[in-house]
């Protein structure tokens, strides 16, 4: 059940990010979670609250994007879910997919902040939101 | 102000980017780190000391370092072969991460070793997530588990770059469906070599070796799964120093880094200036 250990490296990079912007609170999470990418989405949210827990995360509220896998074949271009079990080898065709489209996501996508933002000094990444 | 962030970041970034600050660190060091999963009692440790006795008589310096949740009986096992052991515990982790295994990897193994074989904890989901730096991962199962293993567990299998079949003395008396086994093997990872090999009999002992040092020599020959390309990338080469989104130590020790300038330093520092 490595989703504890997921979940924590969440937390973690959302209260790194947090006190980089000088956030307070944290109101909601968005993950986008590939078919592939070895993570049950289910276990995840029972592990998030826990992981919150004591931290400016606590309470926040994890969303899961599902991002279905998707594979391309070089030798005829044919796109196609690959399903579950995987089938990565082209169902036109029959030769080995070339790569994944997509399928293997494990990514913060969004963070909606709570509380009140104070603004920390130093150089940092420009705030795409402040202007 | 906007309350909302667009992050896009990884949530496993400081474990990939630890991991490829490990195997450039490795590859200075002239070792190879061969990362093996399997299901618990699939005959991993069995493999293991027959290839590392082998390895001793043919006088290539190799070592073994075993992961699990309790005990240290995999370690003696091992250690009967006479090539330097390690046993790691993960109290009670199903997986191990780079950064757990770094710590073990200051000043071990000795210097000359060329391979180091990395028993993970015995469990087909979680150590597959995690890239611990090396440059041959192999997922075994043996003929006693069921053909359909693959399937079962598309991403352990889908992300190998050789899977090996153990007890294969066992085969006929388990009515282990080969043919199967390749095409569910083929399914999930098209192109990945498939070793048979039994420790009792002694079948294919030494070609696990083999692999992993062709793999020393030539690390962009490794088959690479369709699962670990992503739109014609590797999975693993995706990282471009941003990642994380702390302070970017372990991102400014990466890949780039030489020992051109010809000082030491102990490199188990790297991974404590990672940040947490």
């Amino acid at each position: 059940m490595h989703e504890t250990s997921i979940a924590l490296a969440v937390v973690d990079q959302i209260i790194r990010r947090a006190r980089q912007d000088g956030r307070t609170a944290v109101r909601t999470v968005a993950l986008r979670v590939g078919e592939l990418a070895g993570v049950v989405p289910e276990a995840l949210e029972f592990c998030f609250a826990q992981a919150c827990e004591g931290t400016l995360a606590q309470g926040a509220t994890l969303t899961v994007e599902a991002v279905p896998a998707r594979a391309c074949c070089s030798a005829c271009s044919s796109r196609w879910q690959v399903g579950m079990p995987p089938d990565l080898c082209c169902p036109v065709c029959g030769e080995a997919a070339a790569h994944l489209l997509s399928g293997r996501e494990l990514e913060i996508s969004a963070v909606e902040w709570g509380g009140e933002a104070v603004r920390v000094p130093g150089p940092e990444e420009p705030d795409p939101c402040a202007a | 102000m906007c309350r909302m962030s667009d992050l896009q970041q990884a949530v496993l970034a400081q474990n990939d980017t630890g991991a490829e600050v490990l195997r450039a660190e490795l590859r200075e060091r002239g070792l190879l780190l061969v990362n093996l999963l399997s299901s618990p009692g699939s005959g991993k440790t069995a493999l293991l000391e027959a290839e590392l006795t082998l390895a001793r008589e043919r006088g290539v310096p190799v070592a073994a370092l075993s992961a699990d949740l309790a005990t240290e009986n995999d370690a003696a096992r091992l250690a009967r072969s006479g090539a330097p052991v390690k046993q790691a515990l993960t109290d009670g982790l199903c997986h191990l991460e780079t950064r757990m295994l770094a710590r073990h990897l200051v000043q071990w193994p000795p210097a000359g070793t060329r391979v180091l074989f990395v028993e993970n904890v015995g469990n087909l989901v979680c150590p597959a997530a995690y890239d611990l730096g090396e440059t041959l991962r192999v997922t075994l199962a043996s003929v006693t588990e069921g053909e359909d293993k693959p399937l079962k567990y598309p991403v352990a299998f889908g992300l190998a770059q050789l899977v090996v079949v153990t007890k294969y003395d066992l085969a006929d008396a388990v009515d282990f469906d080969e043919g199967a086994f390749f095409a569910n093997v083929r399914q999930v990872n098209p192109g990945v070599e498939v070793l048979r090999t039994s420790a009792r009999a002694g079948t294919g002992i030494g070609e696990l070796l083999e692999r992993a040092l062709e793999a020393a020599a030539d690390p962009a020959a490794v088959h690479v799964p369709v699962m670990a390309r992503e739109g014609g990338h590797l999975h693993h080469h995706h990282h471009d120093g941003e990642v994380g989104g702390g302070d970017g130590d372990g991102a400014e020790h990466g890949l780039g880094h030489r020992h051109e300038h010809g000082h030491e330093h102990r490199h188990g520092d790297l991974f404590q200036a990672i940040p947490r």
